[in-house]
């Protein structure tokens, strides 16, 4: 892959040449053809959708459904698979409040403890007015501990819910071991993908999972756009989160019905330029070839991971196979706060902090670490410069 | 900015004291005595700070602790405010502002840095 050619595809590369951007697990850049797609609908067929007759309203409706089955050909699934959420955070509270309702004392959902907030609290917010108990798969040496898995998820659990990458420590799970031990179960699988979808071709068919969230930004695509895929029968099954407008067949002063999913889900006006930049997201990633992204950054998390080693202590797996490119680290007793700032100074974007996953950094007994994560429009280089800005950390505090 | 006024900026900020403050806290303790004793953290870095004082029977500073973990410029910064107070009454505590509390640390304090520096300064704030 041609990385100059990627780079020039995103304005912002362009507007900031010197800046080294290696915080991708929390957000990514956006490539002109996304935000050239969601001005086209702003300039030029501006209408809201599903409601109007007029031309206008026609191609808006269109154009968001189409990049609905963008998505779904993406992910390996039907069209009425798809909700448009607001993006991972929306997506984990439908599930937990939809979900935990048919929940009772005695039933209990198993996650881990690497999940990141808002595959936590959601649910501790459910338990308590349901009463069922939560259960967390524990971390060992970076790793879920299978073992535990297996015992925690028993005959009373009803939901398995997990990520397939750590967003803190970029350990990569191993997503089909845990759906085939809640499958002997019948347990609801619910899989955070937010980190996963750029570096899988994902086939939600192949995973079999019952239940699957990932977010627009992580991707390339616009922020507040994600999506929430349900196998058909599970959606059926759902109750809907937020009620208003589009989402029904009937209402009276007495009460509504509901439409079918997806539409149940989608109430009131949705991120109607979101959804058209996701698709364009989508367009852009295939257009880049899936099979490409994914050797460059498989490759260049094995350079990442190698050139880190060598200076600075990484927290978390350094075997290849089981991480990704969300290296975390920490450069001596230098607290991750100061080591960003200075990266910051050198133009080099990194994060610093608990990373939203706090119950994480208790276990690992630190308050917080520095975090590098790669794109697809990143370079050797760029591992360079970050290299060469922890050595300044390094000189500045005297290690 | 090229590289010598980043180093420059840098050096700044990371001045010999700064460090030693960070690798030599002032006031580094818990009190198994105390009057006041107040927690606060900065929940997008992992800033977490915690004074106990106790004051003597003329309403003054008799002995000042502070626990906790966080960055250079955030345990600078309550190392030299809880040396600041020491004799110091609870009305003249409350009367320090954050301005006055910048000023401790003698070096440039960044938009970014802010919440860091004041830390120590927004756990006083609980003081009745």
């Amino acid at each position: 892959m041609n990385i100059k050619n990627i780079k020039n595809q995103f304005s912002i590369f362009t507007n900031h040449p010197d800046v080294v951007y290696l915080d991708n697990a929390a957000s990514t850049q956006t490539p002109d053809a996304v935000l050239d797609a969601m001005n086209i609908y702003y300039t030029n067929y501006r209408a809201n959708i599903h409601r109007g007759l007029y031309s206008f309203s026609d191609l808006a409706t269109q154009t968001y459904e189409k990049a609905r089955d963008s998505i779904a050909k993406f992910i390996g699934a039907d069209s009425q698979e798809i909700v448009f959420t607001g993006g991972v955070t929306h997506g984990l509270n439908m599930l937990a409040a939809g979900l935990g309702k048919y929940l009772k004392p005695g039933d209990n959902v198993v996650l881990t403890e690497m999940e990141h907030h808002a595959n936590i609290i959601p649910w501790q917010e459910a338990s308590k007015i349901y009463g069922f108990e939560l259960r967390f798969i524990p971390v060992v040496d970076f790793k879920l501990d299978m073992d535990v898995a297996d015992q925690l998820i028993d005959e009373r659990t009803k939901i398995v819910s997990f990520t397939a990458i750590s967003n803190a420590i970029g350990t990569i799970n191993p997503v089909h071991e845990i759906i085939t031990l809640a499958k002997k179960i019948d347990a609801i699988t619910v899989v955070d993908y937010a980190q996963a979808i750029t570096s899988y071709n994902l086939d939600v068919r192949k995973l079999n999972c019952d239940f699957l969230v990932f977010s627009g930004h992580k991707m390339c695509g616009p922020t507040g756009i994600g999506v929430l895929y349900g196998k058909k029968e599970r959606l059926e099954a759902l109750d809907p989160f937020m009620y208003g407008g589009g989402m029904i067949r009937e209402v009276s002063l007495a009460g509504a019905s509901w439409a079918d999913a997806p539409a149940k889900f989608e109430g009131g006006t949705p991120n109607i330029s979101g959804a058209i930049g996701l698709g364009a997201a989508i367009d852009f990633l295939t257009g880049l070839g899936m099979e490409q992204i994914k050797e460059h950054r498989a490759g260049l998390a094995a350079y990442l991971v190698q050139e880190l080693s060598k200076v600075v202590n990484i927290i978390g797996n350094v075997d290849e196979a089981k991480r990704s490119g969300v290296v975390s680290f920490a450069v001596g007793d230098v607290h991750a706060h100061d080591v960003a700032d200075i990266l910051n100074s050198n133009n080099v974007a990194i994060r610093a902090g608990h990373h939203c996953a706090m119950p994480l950094m208790k276990k690992l007994g630190i308050s917080g670490t520095a975090r590098a994560s790669i794109g697809i429009y990143n370079s050797k280089e760029d591992v360079n410069r970050l290299v060469q800005g922890i050595g300044k950390v390094k000189e500045i505090f005297k290690i | 900015m090229n590289a010598a006024e980043f180093d420059n900026e840098l050096d700044m900020v990371y001045k010999e004291m700064i460090l030693d403050l960070y690798r030599n806290p002032l006031n580094k303790k818990s009190l198994s005595d105390f009057d006041f004793m107040h927690r606060e953290f900065n929940p997008t870095c992992g800033d977490d700070i915690q004074i106990a004082i106790k004051f003597n029977e003329h309403g003054t500073v008799a002995d000042v602790g502070h626990m906790g973990t966080g960055c250079a410029i955030s345990q600078a910064g309550v190392s030299l405010l809880t040396d600041a107070i020491k004799n110091k009454s609870k009305e003249q505590i409350k009367q320090m502002s954050k301005d006055d509390v910048l000023e401790l640390l003698q070096i440039p304090i960044s938009h970014t840095r802010l919440k860091c520096a004041l830390l120590g300064w927004s756990v006083l704030q609980s003081l009745t």
